[in-house]
């Protein structure tokens, strides 16, 4: 019998349960080394080589390369994990979130000062808000298709 | 006999820690924040505790994915302020309180609850942003802090439901420790935020409102709110706020005492990704 996971229907969002945890344990671990600054210099000097002394996927290694926060999530990261690659590159807890969003960083922060994204139609997949798939990316990187 | 006086209630977002740590409390994007915890200061000269009963959450900090306790309790002397990535908040080392802590322990676990005992830990912004929220900049905390760091990174995170229970126990835990110490219980995290995914960014001011009003008035209520209603309307670390539940569980009127009152409510949108709850809940005599 499966478990129940009534989490699975929220758009936009990935949940970091034990399956995820799972997946993501080696890459999860990887960001933790980079809390200690001799490990952010070495990883900076040469990330291939730094990601390779780590037994994560490929995929997980070109999500890290490319800083695709939403591929890495997907891949089994978790965002307080990630936030060391952050961390590491200057960049802060608002900036990364805004970047899994496709917003920029003004329009993300704009969004913000206004009171945040609503959660109206951004409850269950299917419904019609901003964070469902068919509205992504978010912004003006999102209006230029039109 | 040691008594629990009080309970506070605050989010412990890391941008509020370094905005302080920077000097920019006073920029117009800070100060409203701010402003709303300068009762709580004052409050805490005049309602100086004996001890701090802290509940927050590490962020892949002293717990990485090598080991995660769900609920895991200090019972060190000290605990240093961590390197985050960022390098440590420049604040005061933590002292703790390793008898009340031990006392706790011992008797909670014999309560049912099966607490991690933690004796050497650094201490990230779950903990110290909400020390610097309600005492400012000082050369030292103060007074003792009992950390107690619950898991809410890695689900399924303890249900609302045990941790008010949790909260019960660690009540009458502090209340069989013979010293006569004023004990007050922190519940730290929250409110509505998501920081992950096409759905980063998401605010619900309207259900934390009803969250703190509940709080209040009927957390026996509240407790059995399930997690899936925490991720749909607070967003995926909006679930932070469980931990609310256990300061919650440790007040009077739970076992039967007088409703508290309510000393100050504070709520204010954005700090960078969060919105943004305190309350302070007095015990009456």
């Amino acid at each position: 019998m499966s478990l129940d996971k009534p989490y699975k229907d929220v758009p936009g969002t990935t949940i970091f349960d034990a399956e995820q945890s799972r997946l993501g344990y080696h890459l999860n671990q990887f960001c933790m080394s980079l809390m200690k600054a001799a490990n952010r210099e070495r990883f900076k000097a040469d990330e291939r080589a730094y990601l390779d002394e780590w037994p994560m996927t490929e995929e997980q290694k070109q999500a890290v390369l490319a800083r695709d926060l939403n591929r890495c999530i997907a891949l089994g990261g978790n965002i307080y994990f990630l936030a060391k690659i952050g961390a590491t590159d200057g960049k802060s807890f608002q900036q990364m979130a805004g970047s899994m969003t496709g917003m920029t960083e003004e329009e993300y922060r704009d969004m913000m000062i206004k009171g945040g994204r609503s959660a109206e139609g951004n409850r269950y997949v299917g419904e019609d808000g901003d964070a469902q798939a068919q509205h992504q990316p978010q912004g003006a990187a999102g209006r230029k298709g039109h | 006999m040691a008594r629990i006086t009080a309970s506070v209630y605050t989010s412990h977002v890391p941008a509020i820690g370094a905005a302080l740590d920077l000097g920019k409390s006073n920029e117009p994007y800070w100060k409203p924040l701010f402003a709303g915890y300068d009762f709580s200061k004052q409050w805490m000269k005049d309602n100086k505790p004996d001890v701090v009963f802290l509940v927050f959450n590490d962020h892949a900090t002293a717990f990485s994915l090598d080991m995660i306790p769900t609920f895991a309790i200090g019972t060190a002397d000290s605990y240093q302020p961590a390197d985050e990535g960022w390098g440590p908040r420049p604040v005061p080392v933590v002292k703790g309180h390793s008898a009340l802590a031990s006392h706790i322990a011992q008797s909670v676990i014999q309560q049912d609850f099966d607490l991690t005992i933690v004796n050497k830990m650094d201490v990230d912004h779950g903990l110290t942003v909400p020390l610097s929220l309600m005492c400012g900049q000082p050369e030292a905390w103060p007074c003792p802090v009992i950390p107690f760091a619950v898991n809410v990174v890695q689900y399924p995170v303890p249900s609302g439901r045990r941790c008010f229970m949790l909260g019960q126990a660690i009540r009458r835990a502090v209340e069989s420790f013979d010293e006569d110490l004023n004990v007050q219980i922190w519940g730290t995290g929250g409110m509505s935020h998501q920081l992950q995914g096409p759905r980063a960014g998401l605010i619900n001011a309207e259900w934390d409102n009803k969250f703190l009003d509940r709080l209040i008035a009927d957390p026996d209520g509240l407790s059995k709110v399930p997690h899936i209603d925490y991720v749909r309307e607070a967003g995926s670390e909006g679930i932070e706020l469980v931990m609310w539940l256990i300061a919650r569980g440790a007040m009077a009127d739970v076992a039967g005492g007088k409703p508290p009152k309510v000393a100050h409510r504070f709520f204010h949108v954005p700090a960078s990704n969060t919105a943004v709850g305190h309350l302070i809940l007095e015990n009456q005599q």
